[in-house]
């Protein structure tokens, strides 16, 4: 324990000069007059290679310990050459891969449809309730399946709040469950597009467009050759992103699908825990692992080049309210779809919470609903006494300490990567993909490494936010990186320019950007953390139960009581996470919003 | 060489952080596991110990992770192994033999490992339960056999458990098993022309699926347990004096599942260890078992619960089929299940 004291406090020292160090040394070149010199020196910011070594070693130790090991440990045991031998293990990996494909795209190009109005949308118009609207596309990103299913349900269901209000489409319109996990799928990664390619949208210079138009282009040839290439690498990135989460999905498949939709996630959960198979699960989780690898370099690939294009960024909004018929008509059917679209299952959950089902159901077609806190009061009553009673009070504290701990470590972890990723040599460019492998292990194995690396250890309560940080970093690097290599360096020397120190230049220039993106990655771990993701087949700790905790114990018994608590907490949970990404688009900075 | 020292120094640290008490005793359990505050204070006054409970997943998930970590288990004992999983906890050898005096008042029937290194704790029927209801206004007679299901009037009205992602869907299976012989993956065609839906788990088959729940589903009939109509009533959103549910509790219709307690082998703390099976076994743990859990006591000491002995029936006669059948053929029948059922 000395030891590692020690260590870290020369790391975090080291590094601590490093950064003062490289300020100064750009500071004092930002004032040479001499561009090309200028040039040559930005582009070695944070030079020497050993120092970028250092950058490097927290979050490398990190996933080395938490998530190479662990993973080294369960494949070293479990992977097997001879499983390629099987005949039958080949047609299970070919056809989960098959599946797990067909279904991404099916989803990516679906979410495509949905996302790339919205994008538009959101990047070239004003109209009321824009900011709110936008925030409410990004809300299911961060919320748990299991609330996303029952609020799926809720509205879906046969007998659910759309059956409720039109009958008479009950029976025609229930959907297969195939078309519910793409719908769902939409709900969740449509905000990933919206995000990315509205960025990149909002950035294009109007100018360039402007000129093509005064030359004698039409609409369609401005499109085909100046907005598209401008914007195939946003286009690509976003469509990456939301692939690789498709790729992976698990709670959704299994939650609104069940497991006859096998993805290679699926079938890993069921040949390592329920059909004793581990050399299959491990076969497949590798398979899934390169995948993943390919589409993380991909995206590396692709996310660098959208950099490069963010360079010329307008310098005011180039949104504007509709002005035309035609305008005024996309504006309002889209934002009206979307508002249906994300508003509703949203707002079936607390509606269900507040909704009783009479005992005395008289006929079966006039169910009758009644208003009641019922719900929320018996939250707080602990009628059996029982030792795992959640107490929603505690439940949501331990949520929020958790996700405190995880902002503070996925941080502390992140930044030192996002410098080093800011202007990205040839090292950067080999670890950058390995940093988002961990969106797409199995949390399963990862799990089962997990108790081979660190047996009775897992019971400590801290690893709930190592296994929440191994999920959040990913994201907290993708925001702090584009902001971080983004400052723009005409602003810094005009600052220096006009006579500012080099703190001062620090101050009042980077510091804002970087503090925003630092509010911006800090939320993005609170929100991942909040709901969890799949790190809770990692590890539970009954002695410190979390909102999405409270829901699954809710749900495994039977009665209304439990199914009225569970939405009530599941309430709690998206009112959490929908102030947090209020927060987070309050102060996203135009440049800091990719993921 | 760095590396490895700091990770053994982080380590270090995090053990630092885990709970230092006089003595604490690991019981590993499945996440369904439930116990009243109370009871499990007297048994840590009693014993002067610290019980932590770990919960490891689902019974599956929990015995795997227990097989893992077979040579430096994570916990002293371990509670939920069911009878369709008792075999590979036996297989994998993770328990050490443990002859409990409280065994003189379990009946023979339940203690499945005569070697003892697993011993009965509670059973469960799984059966098929109804939406009273929705057969009442539709005239509609409640099947008496399985072949009833797949007739006709039936026809999508049921939904089930993958038996291979879910225990009570198992269970079902394996009755259907009991029932048919090598003839039950004819039967789940026909229930499959049927319509017959299929889900993942307990929980959307239950609260989505089914009509009787607070989900308000389709079907009118799911694969659930015979204690779950008390469920209903305790659960209530408003007060009842009847169960808006009952379960199918005819002759080789319901599986019955045993559940299982354990001393893991190479545990730290063997005399803790012993006295908690024993506890586990207890009138006292037994009584306070049936309005946690939902299941009944094995004990034949423990009175049940009023809720109990009027909302939920107990299956007279249960799906017959050894465990050491099930044991050799598990797999092989699942695969072939979902073979059929894709």
């Amino acid at each position: 324990m000395i030891a590692w004291t020690f260590t870290s406090v020369r790391v975090w020292q080291k590094t601590h000069l490093i950064l003062l160090d490289s300020f100064e040394r750009i500071a004092l070149h930002w004032r040479s007059p001499w561009k090309g010199k200028i040039m040559t020196i930005t582009k070695n910011y944070f030079t020497p290679s050993t120092s970028r070594l250092l950058l490097w070693i927290p979050p490398l130790l990190f996933l080395l310990s938490f998530f190479f090991f662990p993973l080294f440990k369960i494949l070293t045991l479990t992977f097997n050459l001879e499983t390629l031998t099987d005949l039958n293990n080949l047609l299970i990996a070919r056809n989960s891969l098959l599946f797990t494909f067909y279904q991404a795209i099916l989803s990516t190009l679906l979410t495509f449809a949905l996302g790339l109005p919205a994008a538009i949308l959101f990047s070239k118009f004003n109209f009321p309730g824009k900011s709110i609207l936008r925030a409410l596309t990004a809300v299911p990103f961060m919320l748990p399946t299991v609330v996303v299913a029952a609020a799926f349900n809720s509205i879906f269901s046969p007998r659910g709040l759309f059956s409720f209000f039109f009958p008479s489409f009950t029976q025609s319109v229930h959907p297969s469950p195939f078309i519910l996990i793409l719908t769902a799928h939409v709900f969740y990664n449509t905000t990933i597009i919206i995000r990315i390619v509205g960025n990149a949208l909002s950035k294009l210079d109007l100018r360039i467009e402007s000129s093509a138009r005064v030359l004698g282009a039409d609409s369609f040839r401005t499109w085909r050759y100046i907005t598209l290439p401008l914007l195939r690498p946003s286009l690509l990135a976003a469509a990456l992103l939301v692939f690789m989460f498709d790729f992976t999905s698990f709670g959704v498949i299994l939650l609104l699908g069940g497991s006859q939709f096998a993805t290679l996630e699926v079938e890993i959960y069921i040949r390592a825990l329920q059909l004793p198979n581990l050399n299959l699960a491990a076969l497949l989780s590798v398979i899934q692992l390169i995948f993943t690898l390919i589409f993380s370099i991909l995206y590396t690939r692709t996310i660098n080049q959208v950099q490069v294009q963010t360079q010329t960024a307008p310098r005011f909004s180039t949104s504007r309210p509709p002005k035309t018929l035609p305008e005024r008509i996309f504006v309002i059917v889209l934002s009206s779809l979307l508002v249906t679209y994300f508003l509703l299952p949203l707002a079936s959950l607390p509606i269900r919470s507040l909704t009783r089902l009479e005992a005395d159901r008289g006929q079966r077609d006039q169910v009758q609903y009644g208003f009641t806190t019922d719900y929320y009061e018996e939250l707080f009553i602990n009628r059996r006494g029982s030792l795992f009673y959640v107490p929603p009070v505690q439940a949501a504290l331990n949520s929020l300490g958790f996700a405190g701990i995880t902002v503070i470590l996925s941080l502390a972890l992140g930044y030192p990567a996002a410098y080093a990723l800011a202007k990205p040599s040839r090292l950067e460019k080999i670890l950058d993909p390995f940093l988002m492998l961990p969106l797409g292990a199995s949390a399963v194995m990862m799990g089962l490494g997990f108790i081979l690396s660190f047996g009775r250890l897992i019971a400590s309560p801290f690893f709930i936010p190592i296994a929440h940080t191994l999920i959040a970093l990913p994201f907290v690097i993708r925001t702090l990186q584009p902001a971080l290599a983004s400052i723009p360096e005409r602003l810094r020397q005009a600052a220096s320019t006009l006579g500012a120190s080099p703190f001062r230049v620090w101050q009042t220039v980077d510091f804002p950007i970087l503090s925003r993106a630092t509010l911006s990655a800090a939320t993005f771990a609170f929100t991942v953390s909040l709901g969890e993701f799949g790190a809770t087949l990692l590890i539970t700790r009954p002695e410190y139960p979390t909102i999405p905790i409270a829901i699954q114990r809710f749900l495994s018994q039977p009665g209304g009581l439990n199914y009225g608590q569970a939405m009530a907490m599941a309430t709690i949970l998206m009112l959490l996470t929908t102030l947090s990404i209020l927060l987070i688009e309050k102060l996203r900075f135009n440049n800091a919003g990719e993921f | 060489m760095k590396k490895l020292l700091l990770l053994t120094a982080l380590c270090l640290l995090l053990s630092a952080c885990a709970p230092a008490g006089p003595t604490t005793l690991t019981v590993m359990t499945h996440d369904s596991f439930a116990i009243t505050e109370d009871v499990v204070t007297a048994f840590e006054t009693a014993n002067n110990v610290d019980v932590v409970f770990l919960q490891s997943g689902d019974a599956g998930t929990m015995l795997n992770k227990a097989i893992l970590a077979t040579d430096a288990p994570l916990a002293d004992v371990m509670f939920g192994v069911d009878n369709t999983f008792l075999s590979r906890a036996l297989e994998a050898d993770i328990f050490d033999a443990y002859e409990s005096p409280a065994l003189s008042d379990i009946p023979a029937e339940f203690v499945l490992d005569s070697s003892f290194r697993a011993l009965p704790v509670d059973y469960g029927d799984v059966c098929i339960n109804y939406d009273k209801k929705y057969f009442a206004e539709n005239n509609l007679a409640v099947p008496g056999s399985f072949e009833d299901l797949a007739k006709p009037e039936y026809n999508g009205l049921l939904v089930v458990e993958n038996p291979a992602t879910s225990s009570p869907g198992l269970a079902f299976m394996l009755a259907t098993r009991a029932h048919f012989g090598d003839g039950f993956l004819d039967y789940w065609q026909s229930l499959r022309d049927n319509g017959v839906i299929v889900v993942d788990g307990w929980e959307t088959a239950y609260y989505t699926n089914f009509s009787a729940s607070s989900g308000q589903g389709p079907q009118p009939m799911v694969v659930s347990y015979s204690s779950s109509p008390a469920a209903e009533v305790i659960f209530a959103s408003t007060p009842l004096t009847e169960s808006p549910t009952t379960s199918i509790v005819a002759s080789g219709m319901c599986f019955r599942q045993i559940e299982f307690v354990g001393i893991l082998t190479n545990g730290q703390n063997r005399e803790l260890a012993e006295k908690f099976v024993d506890f586990m076994l207890s009138k006292q743990f037994q009584e306070d078992m049936p309005l946690n859990m939902f299941v009944y006591p094995v004990n034949q000491t423990a009175q049940l619960p009023d809720a109990f002995t009027q909302f939920a029936q107990v299956a007279e006669q249960p799906a017959s089929i050894t465990y050491e059948d099930i044991a050799a053929n598990r797999d092989a029948w699942i695969e072939a299940w979902v073979e059929v059922m894709k």
